[in-house]
């Protein structure tokens, strides 16, 4: 693979352009066909150290990519906020600058707050790949997400993709939102009011209340994990009417085309927001999103950490 | 002596008389008595002596300065500035703040009482203006609406008055009880002192940190809606208007707060308010790279907002510029931006962010100006100054109207430097700063 990307590092797929995303994905695809060889690993990335600094708790993200660096041959360091000198009360900037003296070559980061992955950039010059921010972005699933729909339908152009759930409280929904749109996809986001931002004009979505006309016409219906503790702040009075106006069950899936598929970033509360019916179903492509997401961040850090050719 | 950069601030020495100064050549304006032509200003005795086409009739100065091309101007006063002092001398001491305002053009600054201890009882008022007594310029407390700000309990206003304090404020917060809030209206009624009231309704501002706009929706940050702020302007100016007290909206930044005061003002009210220079330079789509320095609160807001500050300060809605000088430490600011502290500083540009995007570009005069940083705040706080009538304290600013300078707070004399200014061109900048007919501050 000779073409590189045009971004140095992967902060949000807000302003990435087309050919970058088709890059990742098309080496996504590569990285897939590795993965299903008896050696799954590849030299490609030997040498390079990558630290994996997680400030939330994170299970698949951060298993993912440790997966992709180990597949890739990289040395994986991990570092979690629980154990290590933030409990002291060390500033981020301070972490990342003595992280950087042992001389690493990326990061990938998870943080609370928006904006983390870009204030890294200004610390340090290693590379840096957002593992999710705050309510910002996380776009290794956006696209680990269009990974799937592609390879499920064969293209991306056209399709059209609901996202179903905490619209607001979810970097999920945004990364697609840009990355899908960007692919010439039609994002439609849709939860109750209090589930949706005040002022969406900035987002390039449809936003709507109401769950038939989101997956009217829809390809894809991705739901999203509701929270409970949302409900003790009041954005929603129960379970009960959660699951009845915004749940995904077999009768609301049986009522749309059967090509439809049904997807869920994870973890699922099952007989919330997807009924278990549903999510094992044969449109439920939920596994194939957590295979597919040790190759997209194989492809990213490859991309990014200018390993040598996949093979 | 002269600093590395030319710049003289002096301590004031009070028992040192200060000698007679001639101030000649300038264009003197001056709002409180229509004066806006060419006069001779002559001091002595740390008072006005005359503002007249040429120095009275046997005065010697001991000093003259040659003020051609230069507004002669009432002393600066800044209303509202954080100076740290007790508690938070890391970032700021009255000391330093007070130098950072003489160089900033400034004779006297109201400073706000979230100190610690807070500034809610005689003692601690008596505290900081003992601790301004050998100051560059006057220093006015505002002490605490309630004990230690917590909303709960009145403070000692009239112990407070009589040590000093010129307005009441619970700054950075509002009172959260409307019944606390109309007894302290009702209760400083006998001290004829305003409330300064930071306006937020905190229950909609909880872990926010920036505007809620399609800014905030896209950058992924919970907003403070426009709303948190206008319920409690109007909420204040009810309750001020139907128990007959003073009250002082402090940094408005809204459209709707605008509109809102603009009809109480119509209706009769006496309300009184302020905005502050950084809200009529950016807006929260500055936001982009999650600029530190930019992060106060009320927050920046949309460009609507920002027209309709400017078009506040040009109809007259909004009365006063004050700059909410709010010093930070660096390891405050150089953080991830939910972590940073809230708060910008602005004695050393004020002034000149004023005169470069207000009155350069023609939308207030220099006299309106005048009135909206000196004439109106001195008013406000009844200091008994902004203005150059004969006997009158002599505080004056020369302004240098056509400086050209860039903003490096490296230089600045106060002790932080989370400016959100730094690097853009200005225009104009106060020449020399007169406290009680001494020079305390000569720009070199």
């Amino acid at each position: 693979m000779s073409a590189s990307l045009a971004i140095k590092h992967l902060l949000g797929l807000e302003g990435v352009s087309k050919e970058d995303i088709t890059l990742i994905l098309d080496t996504a695809d590569s990285f897939y066909e590795v993965l299903q060889r008896e050696i799954k690993v590849v030299p490609t990335l030997r040498g390079k150290t990558i630290v994996n600094l997680f400030y939330e708790p994170s299970t698949r993200t951060r298993l993912s990519f440790e997966l992709a660096e180990k597949r890739l041959s990289g040395s994986p360091l991990n570092f979690s906020a629980s154990t290590s000198s933030v409990q002291k009360g060390e500033s981020l900037k301070d972490t990342v600058r003595n992280i950087a003296a042992m001389k690493i070559d990326m990061i990938v980061v998870r943080h609370g707050a928006a904006g983390v992955p870009y204030f890294l950039t200004q610390c340090t010059d290693a590379v840096i790949v957002n593992a999710g921010d705050g309510l910002h972005e996380h776009p290794t699933q956006a696209l680990l997400d269009m990974m799937t729909i592609r390879r499920h339908f064969g293209r991306l152009e056209g399709m059209k993709v609901a996202i179903i759930g905490d619209i607001w409280h979810s970097r999920v929904a945004r990364s697609n939102a840009w990355g899908m749109t960007t692919m010439g996809m039609e994002v439609t986001l849709c939860g109750p009011p209090t589930f949706l931002p005040q002022h969406t004009e900035s987002i390039p979505a449809r936003f709507t209340d109401n769950m038939d006309e989101a997956v009217q016409g829809a390809n894809v219906i991705m739901m999203l994990r509701v929270q409970f503790e949302r409900q003790g702040a009041g954005l929603f009075p129960s379970i009960r009417e959660y699951r009845q106006r915004y749940g995904l069950d077999k009768e609301k899936l049986d009522r749309l085309p059967r090509d439809v598929i049904v997807m869920h970033p994870g973890p699922i509360n099952r007989g919330i927001e997807l009924a278990s019916n549903v999510a094992d179903c044969g449109q439920s492509v939920i596994l194939d999103q957590v295979t597919n997401g040790v190759a997209v961040r194989m492809a990213v850090l490859y991309l990014l950490g200018g390993g040598e050719n996949a093979g | 002596m002269p600093d590395k950069y030319g710049h003289v601030a002096f301590p004031v020495e009070p028992r040192e008389a200060p000698p007679p100064l001639l101030i000649t050549g300038g264009r003197v304006i001056d709002p409180s008595r229509n004066i806006d032509e060419t006069r001779v200003v002559a001091v002595a005795d740390g008072k006005i002596v005359s503002v007249d086409t040429a120095a009275p009739k046997g005065f010697t100065a001991k000093r003259t300065i040659d003020a051609a091309g230069m507004w002669v101007v009432p002393g600066l006063v800044d209303m509202h500035v954080h100076l740290r002092e007790p508690g938070r001398e890391d970032k700021e001491t009255i000391a330093t703040g007070t130098q950072a305002a003489a160089a900033g053009g400034f004779t006297a600054v109201a400073c706000m009482p979230n100190t610690a201890p807070a500034l809610d009882e005689e003692s601690k008022i008596r505290y900081v203006v003992q601790r301004s007594e050998c100051c560059p310029c006057r220093v006015y407390p505002i002490g605490a609406i309630t004990e230690n700000l917590d909303g709960e309990k009145l403070a000692p206003f009239g112990e407070m008055v009589g040590a000093g304090a010129r307005a009441f404020s619970d700054d950075g917060k509002s009172v959260r009880s409307s019944y606390m809030m109309r007894n302290a209206f009702n209760y400083s009624k006998s001290f004829n002192v305003p409330l300064i009231c930071h306006c937020e309704d905190h229950g909609l501002t909880e872990n926010c940190h920036m505007n809620e706009s399609a800014m905030s929706t896209r950058l992924g940050m919970r907003g403070i809606p426009s709303i948190a702020e206008e319920i409690i302007v109007e909420r204040d100016i009810r309750i001020a208007e139907y128990t007959g007290a003073r009250v002082h909206i402090a940094h408005v930044t809204t459209e709707g707060a605008v509109r809102i005061i603009r009809a109480a003002k119509k209706r009769g009210s006496t309300v009184t308010c302020e905005t502050c220079p950084h809200y009529l330079v950016f807006t929260d789509e500055d936001l982009a790279t999650y600029d530190t320095n930019k992060k106060m609160n009320p927050p920046l807001r949309t460009p609507r907002d920002r027209r309709a500050v400017i078009e506040g300060l040009a109809d007259g809605t909004i009365d006063v510029i004050a700059s909410d000088h709010a010093p930070h430490c660096a390891e405050e600011k150089d953080v991830e931006f939910a972590a940073a502290a809230f708060g910008v500083i602005g004695l050393e540009t004020s002034l000149a962010v004023a005169l470069t995007y207000l009155v350069a570009p023609g939308i207030l005069t220099p006299a309106d100006l005048v009135l909206k940083m000196s004439t109106a705040p001195s008013r406000i706080l009844n200091l008994g100054g902004g203005s150059l009538a004969p006997s009158s304290p002599a505080d004056i600013t020369i302004i240098d109207p056509s400086v050209k300078w860039v903003v490096d707070s490296s230089r600045f004399f106060s002790k932080s430097r989370n400016t959100p200014f730094e690097g853009m061109e200005m225009t104009g900048a106060a020449r020399y700063t007169i406290v009680g007919g001494r020079v305390v501050f000569e720009r070199g």
